[in-house]
C-alpha cells in the first residue's frame, strides 16, 4: 500500500454560518494523480487553499506522513513537501523570474545575504526542465513581460524547485491554448513519473479525466463521489454524473441507470 | 527526472527580448537612479550657467554637506516603506522623540554613545508602534501615521513645555570628533550617512529582507501564498525607518549641540519628495536606494542653489515644486508598470 502524504479528516471551513467546506475526509497517496472535480461553489478552491495553508480550517485534522499537524500555515505546508500552483499563479509580476521562483525560499549565504549566483544557476536549470530557452529569456526577466503560458511555466518551475512530494494544481489549464495545455499535462506526467503525486483540479472533465487516475466531486462543500478511473470508466459517465448533481430532478434525457459504484464520503 | 515540456522544434527562440551586454543590463537594472543623477547633473549645471563663481567653488557645496546627511537618513528608509506599499509620514516625530532620549542620556552625564544606542532603540520601539498600529489594526497607514506624528510631538511639546537642551558638555568629545568634524573639507557626517545608504542598499538588493519587502508590495497575497509573513515584513520596514530617523535626529543634533523639541519638523516634506524625485513609484512593489539618496541631494540642493544663483528666496518653493514634477514626469516615461 502506497504512503499516505496527507490526510484531511472531517475538515470544515465556516464564513459566519456559512460552511464553505463541511466535514470532508480527503487523502492523497505518495505517487498518484488525483483529479478534483465540482461545479463553481462547491468547495474545491477552499479545500485546496486549506491544503496549502493559505487559510485556516474552522475544525478538523490534518495528517501529514501520519502525523498530526497543528499550527498549519503556507511556510508549514511549503515545509511538509507540498506545492501548489495557484489559479492567479500567485506571481509578483514587477520581480524577475528568479525572485519569483525563489519567492518566501530564497537561498542564503551569510547572514541572509541572497546567494544570486546560485538562485540564477537553479533558475536556468529549472527553466530548461520546463522548457523555457534560455535564448528568449533570462532569468533576470520581468515576469510581467511573459505571456499566460510562460507565466504557468514559471509557477511550474517553483513548485518543482523544492523536490515537492504533492504538487496542487488549481484549474492550470484555464485560459490556456491547446499547445500550453499539453504542455501541462506532460508536466503532470512528468511529475507523476517521478514518484510523486498531483492533486489536479480541473472545470474541463475530459482534461481531468485524461490526466487523473483517480477523482473525487465535491458537490456544495461535501464530497458526493472518490472513485478511481476502473469503477468510472469513460469521462461521459463523469459527466452525467455531474450533471445529475447538477439537477437532481434531472429534466435531461441522460440514462438513470449509469450509476458509478464510488464510495461516498 | 527529466521535465522537457517543449519539443525541440519549439524551443528555437522566437524573439530576442533582451541583450546580454553587461553594460546594457547595468542601464536597464538601475535606470531609475541614472536618470535621478541626469537629472542632478542637469540641474547643476543650469545653476553653475547661472552664477559661475560661486558653483564652481567648494564652499556652496560645503554647506548643502551639513543638511544632507540628515536627509540621506531619513530618505533611504522610506525608500522600503514605500516599496512595501505603505507610507509614513511619522518619522520627524520619531526623528525629535529619539534624539531627545539622545540629548537626555548625554544630560545625565552619561557617554553619548549610550545616548545613541538609546536613541535608535527608542526610534526601532517608536518604528514597531507606528508599524503594528497600521499592519495590525488594519488603518490607512497615510493616516495613522499622520496621527502618530501629532501625538509623539504634541508629548514632546507637553513633556519639555517646549524647552530645547543644550549639549555643550559634547564639545571635544570622541562623538564630536567622530560627528562633527569636517574630514578633507567634508562634514564627517557625510560619510556615516554614506555608509547607512550603502548599508541599506545591500539589505534592498542582497538581502532576503529586501527581497521579501518588494515582494510583498509587488503582490501581497502572492507573498503570503509563498509563506512569507506579509505581516511582519511590513512592520519591519516600519521599525527599519525608526533607525533611520534616529540615527537622523542624533547626526542633526550633533551638528550645533543642541536639541529642539521640533527637531526633526522640517524634514516631513523634502523626505518624501526625494523619494519620489528618486525613482521609486508610488505603487509598491520596486525602489530605488542609490536614487532615493540622488533625490535627497537633488532636493537638498535645490534651496541653497536657488539662492547662490542670484534669485530671491521667493523663488524657493516655486523650482522645489518644477524640479519635482519635472522628475516625476521623467520617470513616468521611464518606468513601465505590470499588472
Amino acid at each position: 500500500m502506497p504512503e499516505r502524504l496527507i490526510e484531511l479528516k472531517n475538515i470544515a471551513k465556516s464564513y459566519g454560518r456559512v460552511f464553505a467546506v463541511g466535514g470532508v475526509n480527503f487523502h492523497v497517496d505518495r505517487g498518484e494523480v488525483v483529479g478534483l472535480i465540482g461545479d463553481n461553489g462547491a468547495g474545491k478552491s477552499t479545500l485546496i487553499k486549506m491544503l496549502a495553508g493559505a487559510i485556516a480550517p474552522t475544525s478538523g485534522e490534518i495528517i501529514v506522513r501520519g502525523q498530526a499537524v497543528t499550527g498549519w500555515n503556507a511556510a508549514r505546508s511549503r515545509d511538509a513537501g507540498i506545492e501548489t500552483v495557484f489559479q492567479d499563479r500567485a506571481l509578483a509580476v514587477q520581480q524577475t523570474i528568479v525572485r519569483n521562483i525563489f519567492m518566501g525560499r530564497e537561498l542564503t549565504g551569510w547572514f541572509g545575504l541572497l546567494d544570486q549566483r546560485k538562485e540564477r544557476s537553479e533558475a536556468e536549470r529549472l527553466m530548461r526542465e520546463i522548457g523555457f530557452t534560455s535564448k528568449v529569456f533570462s532569468p533576470d526577466s520581468i515576469v510581467g513581460q511573459l505571456s499566460g503560458g510562460e507565466r504557468q511555466g514559471v509557477a511550474l518551475a517553483r513548485a518543482i524547485y523544492n523536490k515537492a512530494d504533492l504538487i496542487v494544481m488549481d484549474e492550470p489549464t484555464t485560459a490556456l491554448s491547446l499547445t500550453e495545455t499539453e504542455k501541462v499535462f506532460r508536466f503532470v506526467r512528468a511529475v507523476r513519473a517521478s514518484g510523486r503525486s498531483v492533486l489536479f483540479i480541473g472545470h474541463n472533465i475530459h482534461h481531468v479525466f485524461d490526466i487523473a487516475e483517480r477523482f473525487v466531486v465535491m458537490d456544495r462543500g461535501t464530497v458526493a463521489l472518490q472513485a478511481v478511473k476502473e469503477q468510472i470508466g469513460t469521462a461521459e459517465r463523469l459527466i452525467s454524473y455531474m450533471e445529475k448533481l447538477a439537477h437532481p430532478q434531472g429534466t435531461a434525457s441522460y440514462d438513470s441507470d449509469q450509476s458509478i459504484s464510488g464510495s461516498r464520503a | 527526472m527529466s521535465l522537457s515540456l517543449e519539443p525541440a522544434a519549439e524551443r528555437a527562440p522566437k524573439v530576442v527580448r533582451h541583450s546580454d551586454g553587461a553594460m546594457r543590463k547595468f542601464l536597464n537594472v538601475n535606470r531609475a537612479s541614472i536618470g535621478t543623477l541626469a537629472v542632478f547633473v542637469v540641474m547643476i549645471a543650469i545653476f553653475a550657467a547661472a552664477n559661475p563663481t560661486v558653483f564652481l567653488h567648494w564652499p556652496i557645496y560645503s554647506s548643502v554637506l551639513v543638511t544632507l546627511p540628515v536627509a540621506l537618513c531619513l530618505v533611504v528608509p522610506l525608500v522600503f516603506i514605500v516599496t512595501v506599499g505603505e507610507i509614513d509620514l511619522s518619522f520627524p516625530a520619531t526623528m525629535g522623540f529619539s534624539a531627545w532620549i539622545f540629548a537626555l542620556v548625554v544630560q545625565a552625564g552619561y557617554s553619548p554613545f549610550l545616548g545613541i544606542a538609546g536613541a535608535v532603540v527608542t526610534g526601532m520601539a517608536l518604528g514597531y508602534a507606528v508599524g503594528a498600529l497600521v499592519v495590525l489594526a488594519g488603518l490607512s497607514s497615510l493616516i495613522a501615521t499622520l496621527g502618530m506624528n501629532y501625538m509623539l510631538r504634541g508629548l514632546i511639546l507637553i513633556v519639555t513645555q517646549g524647552k530645547s537642551i543644550a549639549l555643550l558638555q559634547l564639545q571635544d568629545t570622541t562623538a564630536a570628533t567622530l560627528l562633527s568634524t569636517d574630514l578633507f573639507g567634508v562634514p564627517v557626517q557625510v560619510f556615516w550617512a554614506l555608509a547607512f545608504v550603502v548599508f541599506a542598499g545591500v539589505l534592498f538588493n542582497h538581502h532576503r529582507f529586501g527581497a521579501r519587502v518588494k515582494a510583498a508590495g509587488d503582490n501581497p497575497d502572492s507573498a503570503s501564498q509563498m509563506g512569507i509573513n506579509v505581516n511582519n515584513v511590513r512592520i519591519a520596514t516600519y521599525v527599519f525607518m525608526g533607525v533611520g530617523a534616529a540615527l537622523a535626529g542624533v547626526l542633526s543634533t550633533m551638528v550645533n549641540f543642541t536639541w529642539w523639541p521640533t527637531t526633526g519638523d522640517g524634514y516631513l516634506l523634502p523626505a518624501i519628495a526625494s523619494v519620489f524625485v528618486g525613482g521609486t513609484p508610488t505603487w509598491g512593489g520596486v525602489g530605488t536606494v542609490a536614487g532615493g539618496a540622488i533625490g535627497a541631494l537633488i532636493v537638498s540642493f535645490i534651496q541653497s542653489g536657488i539662492v547662490a544663483a542670484g534669485l530671491s528666496g521667493f523663488y524657493v518653493q516655486f523650482f522645489n515644486g518644477l524640479i519635482i514634477i519635472l522628475s516625476l514626469i521623467g520617470h513616468r516615461w521611464n518606468q513601465r508598470r505590470f499588472r
